[in-house]
């Protein structure tokens, strides 16, 4: 593609090199690659201990890497090795154009203080001093997220775990962050509220342009909100692809047998 | 004639892995091409291939072998080797497809179901509305019906929406899995006359018919796919 019809789109947001992690002599992940781009979602799937959630700390700043490096654009469209940038940098970024879904929305959100303070908190780390456009900002998000308006004083832990779930993808939106990475958001759910919870993040994702990193272990879940999919196991990347490519026509033996053990996806 | 979409010595071949690396070799040698405003039909009987010809053509199936190549303003691209953001791109933008089977997604409307597919070709959202009520108009899926979510649909109603869904947008190319196979005349109908509007207009369609009368109307070609039956090894 020559320089002039290149925008930003066609450049990636996120490059992940080599990216290995050992803990000790066990093995986390090892020598991870991929380019992520502005508005794509790439959910990373496998069985627990595939080391699917130790990339996703890793490539989050969560965990430092044995090797390797993840470089990310940041918003003056310079690409930087997150783990190059200082202490300061990193946490304004994972304030800022950053986002984190726990699987457990305690992770994720402060269970004491109301929901409003929760949305508010994430945008007053950014400068906002004004209380009534916190308040108002915050209203709008609970309202986005289907959180009825008048729960804003309560405190989370008064929420069912889907509104918690609802809660914490609020505050990680509010400060429009450019990549989200989610570790099982819908894990742990009922199906009814899984449903709920992935057709709104199905929408906000694509009105909103996000990238997202996904891990999953549900076919189902890679199937509706991502674009691409890697298939993990014993640390390593075994298959990657188009969704539908990966799930309809399986090219590895372990994703044959991870699609084949689904009853439907 | 234009050409749009050209198939190259395509082969395709499963191994099954669970069954002891079992291969399917489904079909080699595929070639064959279609022309702005034509309607290439894939004949043969059940199991010959037709569906994976089209899955590899949509990059649903991988390709193992031979090219596929979508042209259009800005060249030729080959679906066999695009990268996963091309292939997105040009399903957005170039290539339409219309399965057997609606998958519906929880809470969405079928009339939003209809006019998401509008609006991800870049539509506006209210010409998506109107030409998704226009749709689902002419292939007679009641109004009352237009607000709910599909999954609770007869097969019949969930086909035509799907079918709604495959017709709303301008892709140039258009691939279509037995849109009729459940359809009354009325409706089997209305499918003809939605596919001599898209030649019209000049879109290029290969596409798999059961129903002969169905096929006889709408075909300018018939391509017999056992002509591209694997050799077995």
């Amino acid at each position: 593609m020559s320089p002039e019809t290149m925008s930003a789109d066609d450049q990636p947001l996120l490059v992940a090199r080599g990216v290995t992690k050992r803990y000790g002599p066990h093995i986390g992940c090892i020598d991870v690659n991929f380019e992520l781009f502005p508005g794509e979602v790439l959910a990373i799937v496998g069985e627990s201990g595939s080391g699917k959630s130790t990339l996703l700390s890793v490539l989050s700043t969560r965990l430092d890497p044995t090797a390797g490096s993840v470089g990310y654009r940041m918003r003056d469209g310079v690409m930087r090795n997150v783990f190059d940038l200082n202490e300061a940098e990193r946490r304004l970024l994972m304030r800022t154009d950053w986002g984190f879904v726990h699987q457990d929305a305690r992770e994720g959100l402060r269970m004491g203080i109301s929901a409003g303070g929760n949305v508010g908190e994430r945008l007053m780390a950014v400068g906002a001093r004004h209380y009534g456009e916190i308040r108002s900002t915050a209203l709008d998000w609970l309202n986005r997220v289907e959180i009825d308006q008048t729960r804003i004083d309560d405190a989370p832990k008064t929420f069912s775990g889907g509104m918690r779930q609802r809660l914490q993808i609020a505050r990680n939106l509010v400060t429009n962050p450019r990549l989200i990475f989610m570790d099982e958001p819908t894990g742990g759910l009922d199906v009814s509220v899984q449903a709920r919870l992935l057709d709104l993040l199905r929408g906000l994702v694509a009105d909103l342009g996000l990238a997202v990193v996904i891990v999953t272990h549900d076919l189902a879940v890679a199937r509706l909100l991502s674009h691409r999919i890697m298939v993990m196991r014993h640390g390593r990347v075994i298959e990657t692809g188009l969704t539908d490519q990966v799930l309809d026509d399986p090219r590895e033996p372990y994703t044959q047998l991870l699609v084949s053990s689904v009853l439907q996806v | 004639m234009t050409l749009k979409l050209e198939l190259e010595d395509v082969a395709k071949t499963f191994v099954m892995h669970l069954q002891g690396g079992k291969t399917l070799e489904v079909v080699e040698g595929v070639s064959l091409s279609v022309s702005a405003g034509e309607c290439v039909v894939l004949g043969g009987p059940s199991g010959a291939g037709k569906s994976s010809i089209l899955k590899m053509i949509y990059g649903n199936y991988r390709t193992d072998r031979g090219r596929i190549l979508v042209h259009g303003a800005d060249g030729a691209i080959d679906v066999a080797t695009a990268p996963p953001r091309q292939v997105i791109r040009l399903r957005h933008a170039t290539i339409g497809y219309v399965s057997q089977f609606l998958r519906a997604i929880p809470r969405i409307s079928a009339l939003d179901l209809v006019a998401i597919a509008a609006r991800d070709q870049g539509l506006d959202e209210g010409l998506a509305l109107t030409r998704a009520r226009d749709l689902l108009t002419r292939l007679n899926v009641p109004e009352r019906l237009w607000s709910l979510p599909p999954a609770t649909f007869s097969g019949g109603e969930q086909q035509r929406v799907n079918i709604a869904r495959g017709f709303v947008a301008d892709h140039a190319i258009l691939l279509l899995d037995e849109p009729t196979a459940s359809l009354d005349a009325t409706n089997r109908a209305a499918v003809v006359e939605l596919i001599r509007d898209k030649k019209q207009r000049g879109v290029a369609m290969l596409g798999i018919f059961h129903d002969e009368d169905v096929r006889d109307r709408v075909a300018d070609r018939i391509v017999d796919v056992t002509r591209f039956a694997a050799k077995a090894a």
